[in-house]
């Protein structure tokens, strides 16, 4: 059976975990029957033209978990930023482990997407917030459909979360081959000011597609940091679909280090609806093998003075394929936007292969807005340089490489993470530096 | 008064498309509609040998299958293909020897257009075909460039007396199935240029053709063939006008350049078909295929300036397939009133040490939409493929939108590719400084403009640079100049 019926058929059964009577269930009906309408994107879509979900699609995923797995801390500890003290949403094959966890409700709800949609103290925000931006296409629906659990994450006017919130996914491999769903809602109200990072690790070799849907609500002069860890195991698949709304004068970032996973797609699209308002989109991409990791961004301008600000690096050794698809809308109203984006890429080997499309659509005369897009190769001068001077060839492209990706790592304003990032790049260079010199 | 952008705009808005004007000659012209019996006929009436035949209703029903593309920038009500008169030639068949010999009535239309065949004979050593309604009616400098070898006809006579080489080349660049319009030219085209420029040889003049549409009614289907035999040079410019039509015009031509080992081929075009008024009624739909290929260490070189057409769908490439081998690609696209255009260029990178250039000047104005659509692909075998683009908007107003889609295709470590797009409108502080140092600001948005476009109209043969300096003119710069 294909993965699209074995979800519409799937959709009964998932009806029975749920009170079909919650308001929100009409919204999970219709959105099953725009999937099953339009069902998985295929390379006929021109933001697909590049990335193929066919190999992805093909195993027997088991939809939702069957049962309840625990995790030792000690065991996943090295997933964790440990050395940080944060708040925790943790989730193993789906289901939310309190165990592991550590959530709020004073002054600002840190907590879970299914206590959400059940209790009624939290129906306004749900009924104005939810599925509220993600636009209708195949894969947000069928997120939607299943829509059960993931994280929930409401600060109120004028509140800080005092620490930075985790939210962890793992899955176990119990299952041979399991999908994933996770549905996130954040809101953040007037001046407030949240950090957040996200990662989706698997345990074990079996397969996993996750199909994350995160909807994201900066409210007037709010600020928002997220920061997703993709590096995941060459058999987890990640489809990763953000969508940020501003309001005036708030600041949204999102930074993406994509290091592993087999196919990972990035789906991040910024909606602008006020004035002054700057989006930031950092990225940095360090892939081999046959990994594929395809940035699809976009960025919405529809008010005057309004910036953003893109910056995806990529570098691709062996078979691997890179994607960068980035759009620019100014509407004839965002006069004054300032728009830039930035997608520097570094090919390692003769098979790997860099798809980058970044696109403009200006519809105001009075703006500045540019792209540059560069593909290239570590300048041998500059190798030979440092291995003259006694630095080994290994260790002196990595530093290279790392000098590439610098300026998108110093945008990282939790020094724990950036030393947990600058780690990740050393292991994945295979190299022994620390490169926080 | 200070002359301010607001001025221009207006001008530009209210500037009436002054080559509009219509030359009454007896057409012999075929029943509308397309079938297999209509692909024959055009065949036959212009005494083509049977491969011919064949080769145009292979098109013919590779066509009947094909659907319209839809995926460019664009809208616009779609041609009713049976409701178009595939053939329409002058009715006085002419065959002259002399310029004396041509009908007065169409000399006065050329001289209103600008172009003076005697005195382009005399002064700019400009060999002229010229294609009135889809059959050349003059050719000068012919005895001129058959001493050196030079074959310069259109491609019917191509087809009587070299049938060899067109059978050889044409549809090897762009074959039949490539898309939608270029399979429907190759079925229906009327006529052409051919060129071919034998091993060795610098084609002493610069060759050009100038494009018409004449008939109400009538699409266009142009095919162009040029060939640069090995070490050869040539420099081929076409230039279009067209006179006012309320309904659409279709144009649908296919242009295929091939330059085979170390040879060079500059194609230049300046291209001001109808726009349509004010209000986006009428003008002309181009809808082109161009196309060259680069054998080992030859060049091509497409430079463009796309003022006309109510609707420009135009992708001059080329396919660097040999070693060392070179394309360019310059551009000036403006668009006013409700013009739009989505023009660009592909670069395919196939051999080794291949290098391109993309430099693309975007100018929109009115309620117009210009699109800039690129591809540059390095496959894996182009070891040291170096790309540069460049695509700069200028937006007037803000009822109009300016876009850029350039797709970025690498396979090889050792590419070397930069895109670079920046939009944006006349600075206030470019003006101010102009001013400052006492240029008023009619002359400083000149200064701007004209800076914004050089980078192009430089690469326009002499020729070429007054004709197309004027039609940024009409199109764009108002009085300015």
């Amino acid at each position: 059976m294909e993965l699209k019926e074995k979800l519409v058929s799937s959709f009964l059964a998932f009806e029975n975990t749920v009170d079909v009577d919650a308001p929100i269930h009409d919204i999970r009906s219709h959105a099953i029957k725009v999937f099953e309408e339009k069902g998985f994107p295929t390379k006929k879509e021109e933001a697909w033209k590049y990335t193929s979900l066919n190999t992805i699609l093909k195993h027997d995923y088991s939809v939702f978990p069957k049962e309840e797995n625990a995790l030792e801390f000690k065991d996943v500890k090295k997933y964790f930023l440990h050395d940080l003290d944060t708040y925790k949403i943790v989730f193993i094959d789906g289901k939310y482990s309190s165990h592991l966890s550590e959530t709020t409700h004073d002054k600002i709800d840190v907590c879970l997407m299914s206590s959400a949609l059940s209790h009624d103290k939290y129906k306004l925000v749900i009924e104005n917030y939810f599925n509220k931006i993600a636009p209708q296409d195949g894969l947000n629906s069928l997120n939607t459909a299943f829509s059960k659990e993931g994280a929930y994450i409401y600060i109120p006017k004028n509140k800080q979360a005092e620490k930075p919130i985790q939210i962890i996914h793992f899955s176990t491999g119990k299952e041979s081959a399991q999908m994933l769903q996770p549905r996130n809602l954040i809101v953040v109200e007037e001046n407030s000011h949240v950090q957040i990072i996200e990662r989706h690790q698997s345990l074990t070799d079996n397969a996993v597609l996750t199909n994350s849907v995160t909807e994201i609500f900066a409210d007037k002069r709010a600020i928002v940091d997220y920061y997703k860890i993709q590096n995941d195991n060459q058999n987890a698949s990640l489809i990763d679909n953000t969508y940020i709304d501003q309001q005036a004068q708030s600041v949204a970032s999102v930074h993406t280090f994509a290091f592993g996973g087999n196919i990972t797609r990035n789906n991040l699209n910024f909606y602008q609806k006020g004035e002054g308002i700057d989006s930031i989109l950092n990225g940095v991409t360090i892939i081999e093998g046959k990994q594929h990791v395809d940035h699809n961004t976009l960025v919405h301008h529809t008010e005057p003075n309004c910036e953003s600000h893109q910056d995806y690096k990529g570098i691709f050794d062996e078979k691997a394929t890179g994607v960068f698809n980035g759009k620019i809308i100014v509407n004839k109203e965002a006069q004054k936007t300032n728009a830039f984006q930035s997608n520097n890429n570094i090919l390692l080997s003769d098979k790997a292969t860099i798809n980058s499309k970044p696109q403009l659509e200006i519809f105001a005369d009075d703006v500045k807005c540019s792209h540059g897009c560069t593909i290239g190769q570590l300048d041998e001068n500059a190798l030979f340089y440092m291995r003259s001077r006694g630095i080994g060839e290994k260790e002196a492209r990595a530093l290279m490489m790392y000098a590439f990706a610098n300026n998108v790592l110093e945008s990282v304003k939790i020094p724990q993470l950036k030393n947990r990032i600058n780690k990740l790049i050393a292991n994945k260079l295979n190299v022994n530096i620390g490169f926080d010199l | 008064m200070a002359y301010t952008e607001d001025d221009l705009k207006k001008e530009l808005e209210t500037k009436e498309y002054e080559y509009g004007f219509y030359t009454d000659i007896e057409s012999d012209t075929f029943p509308v509609g397309l079938n297999e019996n209509i692909v024959r006929a055009i065949s036959k009436k212009k005494e083509e040998p049977e491969w011919m035949t064949e080769w145009r209703l292979e098109a013919f029903r590779i066509w009947e299958k094909m659907e319209e593309p839809e995926w460019a920038n664009v809208n616009y009500k779609k041609p009713d293909f049976q409701n178009i008169s595939y053939y329409s030639a002058p009715n006085k068949k002419p065959k002259y020897n002399s310029i004396d010999e041509v009908d007065p009535e169409l000399l006065e239309t050329f001289e209103k257009l600008g172009i003076s065949l005697e005195e382009q004979k005399k002064l700019a050593g400009v060999a002229v075909d010229i294609v009135m309604d889809s059959v050349s009616v003059a050719t000068t400098f012919k005895e001129t460039l058959a001493e050196k070898g030079i074959i310069f006809c259109s491609i019917s006579e191509a087809l009587q007396e070299h049938p060899e080489l067109v059978k050889k080349y044409i549809g090897s660049v762009v074959p039949q199935k490539d898309n939608f319009y270029a399979a429907l030219n190759s079925a229906v085209f009327s006529d052409g240029s051919f060129c071919y420029i034998p091993k060795g040889v610098r084609c002493p003049m610069e060759l050009s053709t100038y494009f018409r549409i004449n008939q109400a009614g009538t699409g266009q289907f142009e095919r162009t063939l040029v060939i640069a035999d090995q070490g050869s040079y040539v420099s081929y410019l076409e230039g279009c006008t067209a006179p006012s039509r309320d309904e659409n015009q279709l144009h649908a031509a296919v242009v295929e350049l091939i330059a085979l080992d170390d040879s060079e081929i500059k194609y230049s075009t300046v291209q001001n078909w109808y726009p349509g008024n004010a209000e986006g009624k009428g003008g002309v739909f181009n809808f082109v295929t161009k196309r060259g290929l680069c054998e080992t260490n030859a060049k091509i070189s497409w430079t463009q300036v796309e003022t006309g057409s109510a609707i420009t769908w135009k992708y001059p490439s080329c396919i660097l397939k040999g070693d060392h081998s070179v394309g360019e690609f310059y551009s000036i696209a403006v668009t006013n009133n409700y013009q739009q255009a989505d023009t660009g260029t592909k670069m395919i990178h196939l051999g080794k040490n291949t290098k391109s250039t993309i430099i693309s000047k975007g100018i929109s104005a009115g309620k117009s939409q210009n699109s800039y659509r690129g591809l540059v692909q390095i496959n894996s075998r182009a070891t040291n493929a170096r790309n540069f683009s460049q695509c700069d908007s200028l937006l007037m107003g803000n009822e109009c939108g300016a876009h850029t889609f350039p797709y970025i295709e690498a396979k090889n470590k050792t590419a070397q590719i930069e895109h670079e797009a920046t939009t944006s409108k006349i600075g206030e502080d470019q003006l101010f400084y102009c001013n400052q140092r006492g240029i008023d600001t009619e002359k400083a948005i000149a200064l701007i403009v004209n800076g914004f476009s050089k980078e192009v109209l430089n690469k326009l043969p002499m020729e070429f640079a007054v004709e197309a300096q004027k039609l940024l003119e009409i199109s764009l710069e108002g009085s300015v100049g």
